[in-house]
């Protein structure tokens, strides 16, 4: 079993050592407890770190996916206006925006793995933990001889294995923490440059502009000729002089006369 | 014999296991020692699939030491082989 007990020797000698660094083996018991209680702590703080994390994974995932959406409703409102260039151009933005969503998803359920793997850790640590504090009270009151000796050693090696265990795990998850944030951060960045999110960061972005430009352009034409209309109505009015015909339907066709007759 | 698989905890795993554990051992070992990389995944995967199999989960809150230790499924090539080098790769 080579690969299986060198690994487990390394871990026994390493609980020897904590084991031989006291004289009174009873002064060993107190030591590792108090160790436990650290590792304990330590461990709760990352299953917290690697929490923090993925929940702001989830802020960023929920912000792309916003702006996904509202990439989609310029892409069907430029449609709808006859514009298949910008359609395009949105819809390619979105596209861009998916790559960056799958991004995040992959780690999500990375961290969401870890988060799990960790509180169920942390979960047996506490129990052995719990366990390791009656036993020693136990070992401490009927120690009398070598045979409390070889159970301090025993329940010693026992839960440093199992912190040896689950530093390396908390270590893990801190790296990798470590790694997101700055990859995070590195999207925060992103969207506040405006590189990610131009098209919907601000309330009026190129694409928006355009679609908006296009919505009143056509008002703009119809007000034109409202404006016109008046205008004409006003000058057929001055030239004949009179009061407003009583019959209503009758005054645009005589309003219309004179214009037609100055256009001509 | 108690066996950890670093990341999971320990299994209780019959001694009349040890001969088929240990033909799987040899593989893995033979894999991590000639740096096979093809080799080294499924070795170290067919050994904790058994290992899970044939074992039985110790209670939470017990203290036993390990007879057996072996690396988390998700370990690479490297991280095994710096794990069995002792340099500090374990905390103590």
């Amino acid at each position: 079993m080579s690969v299986m007990k060198r690994v487990s020797l390394i871990f026994k000698s390493k609980a020897n050592k904590a084991l031989d660094r006291m004289e009174d083996p009873r002064e060993t018991l107190d030591y590792s407890y108090q160790r436990q209680l650290e590792m304990l702590t330590q461990v709760r703080r990352g299953v917290a770190d690697v929490a923090t994390s993925r929940k702001r994974l989830e802020l960023q995932m929920n912000t792309l996916r916003q702006q996904q959406n509202k990439l989609d409703g310029q892409a069907k409102q430029a449609l709808g206006a006859g514009r298949e260039d910008l359609a395009r151009e949105a819809l390619g933005r979105k596209a861009t925006l998916q790559g960056q969503i799958s991004d995040l998803e992959t780690q999500y359920h990375s961290l969401q793995a870890d988060e799990e793997k960790l509180t169920v850790a942390s979960q047996r640590l506490q129990a052995k933990v719990e366990a390791f504090r009656t036993q020693k009270e136990t070992i401490k009151a009927t120690y009398t001889a070598a045979e409390a000796q070889s159970r301090i050693g025993e329940a010693v090696s026992g839960i440093s294995e199992e912190m040896g265990d689950v530093g390396m795990a908390v270590q893990r998850a801190q790296d990798k923490t470590a790694q997101m944030q700055a990859r995070a951060g590195a999207i925060d960045e992103l969207m506040a440059s405006g590189a990610l999110d131009d098209v919907t960061g601000t309330p009026r972005d190129d694409i928006q502009a355009e679609l908006d430009s296009m919505r009143t352009g056509p008002d703009i034409e119809l007000e034109l000729q409202r404006l016109k209309g008046e205008i004409g109505a006003g000058n057929a009015q001055a030239i004949e002089g009179g009061t407003p015909a009583p019959d209503g339907a009758a005054r645009p066709a005589a309003a219309e006369q004179p214009q037609a007759g100055e256009g001509a | 014999m108690i066996v950890r698989i670093l990341g999971e905890g320990q299994l209780k795993v019959d001694d009349a296991a040890s001969d088929e554990l240990n033909t799987l051992d040899a593989a893995l070992e033979r894999a991590v020692n000639e740096g096979d990389e093809q080799a080294f995944r499924p070795a170290l995967v067919a050994l904790l699939d058994r290992v899970r199999a044939l074992g039985t989960p110790l209670a939470a809150d017990s203290l036993e030491p390990s007879d057996s230790i072996l690396p988390r499924a998700e370990a690479d090539l490297d991280e095994v082989r710096s794990m069995l080098s002792d340099e500090g790769y374990i905390p103590g």
